[in-house]
């Protein structure tokens, strides 16, 4: 087969048929574009993700572009690109027509009512294992560091704590709160490394 | 032409400035859409419950849903291709400069920043989340809020049980119904 339509076809299925996104579609990735297809060695997986990671945007499409641009160039990447997005445009906008029909309706409001309050539970996970998942030392070690150390290792605390008190206590847009902080970690970043190594 | 060229230009923000995907983009998108008033608090929670249960990116999902409301089929085109175009210019720079990229300093330096930043941001996200579905109306007592309260502190249970969030939303869903006309056949107004 074709290379292209080949890549536009594997991530079409990875994107019809991975739910929730975002992590949840490594695996698959991982299965067609390194174990089925070769196109990608799998510790390239590690590098792809850790890549999604530190660009903006959804993994799904960072590692659809990159695995696309790694196998067949820049229109591989923009048919791998497309396969993903398209399943769930799709069934958005079939979906969207019927939610908006039947939304008014005393059961499915009903029904609404307990999943808000699930969707809540669910996002305050995402909350506590993106927490685990931030590089940082533990609190309790941060706290016993004298001088300068203390502050390097309470840094992502304190970062964390200023983007939450910005944005849901003195209204600051996501975006600035998110700007300065990127902005503070680059500067310390480099004030850190320039500190002579004890 | 404004108003398709408005949506580009809003999910093309939310596209560029959201690291990590997934849940991280909630508080941006939280931002933007309420705000403006495309979608209330209340539509895009429930909104996020239809994106975990239907392939694909949450990203994708809520800008082809948003696109749709403004602007039909050519608003979701519009709106989608603003949300996947930022990272699909970024990753075709990064694919070339791979080595350079994985190992400069001041992505490194950037990133220690945002990490925790992401954290904070949906922290306050989902504290503004929990205000809206544990007390819509005001900050008062309302009967429904022992059976939110409840659903949660269940689905935060079973979440901790690896259990999938489809299935979660499902049993969400047999709850709410049947705690509201438990509520209503007792004659509580809810």
């Amino acid at each position: 087969m074709n290379k292209k339509l080949d890549l536009f076809v594997t991530f079409f299925k990875i994107g019809a048929f991975t739910f929730g996104g975002g992590y949840a579609m490594v695996p698959l990735i991982k299965s067609e574009a390194a174990d089925k297809k070769g196109w990608i060695r799998e510790e390239d997986m590690l590098d792809i993700l850790a890549i999604a990671e530190s660009t903006p945007g959804p993994i799904a499409i960072n590692s659809a572009t990159f695995v696309g641009y790694k196998t067949a160039g820049v229109w591989g990447s923009l048919c791998a690109t497309l396969g993903v997005v398209l399943p769930s445009f799709a069934i958005i906008a079939l979906l969207g027509t019927l939610l908006d029909r039947f939304s008014g309706l005393k059961p499915v409001r009903y029904a609404f009512f307990g999943i808000r309050a699930g969707v809540l539970a669910l996002i305050v996970k995402a909350l506590l294992s993106m927490y685990k998942k931030c590089p940082k030392q533990k609190l309790s070690g941060a706290v016993k560091q004298t001088g300068a150390a203390r502050v390097w290792a309470l840094l992502p605390y304190l970062l964390m704590a200023l983007a939450f008190i910005l944005t849901a206590l003195a209204g600051v847009s996501s975006l600035a709160a998110l700007l300065l902080c990127a902005g503070v970690g680059l500067v310390t970043y480099f004030l850190h490394r320039e500190e002579p190594k004890a | 032409m404004s108003g398709l060229l408005d949506l580009f230009l809003m999910f093309f923000r939310i596209g560029l400035f959201t690291f990590g995907g997934g849940y991280a983009m909630l508080p941006l998108i939280r931002e933007e859409v309420t705000r403006r008033g495309l979608m209330t608090m209340e539509e895009l929670i429930s909104f996020v419950a239809v994106s975990e249960s239907t392939p694909g990116p949450f990203a994708v999902n809520i800008a082809t849903y948003v696109g749709l409301h403004r602007a039909g089929l050519a608003g979701s085109a519009f709106a989608t291709l603003g949300v996947v175009l930022p990272s699909f210019i970024v990753i075709l720079v990064v694919a070339r400069f791979y080595e350079k990229f994985k190992t400069s300093r001041a992505v490194q330096g950037i990133m220690s920043g945002l990490r925790p930043a992401v954290v904070g941001l949906l922290a306050s996200a989902a504290l503004g989340i929990a205000g809206n579905v544990f007390f819509p109306d005001g900050f008062r007592f309302s009967p429904a809020l022992p059976a939110a309260l409840g659903i949660f502190g269940l689905t935060l249970y079973l979440t901790f049980k690896k259990h999938h969030p489809i299935k979660l939303i499902c049993l969400c869903a047999v709850l709410g119904i049947a705690v509201m006309y438990g509520l209503e056949a007792l004659g509580v107004s809810v």
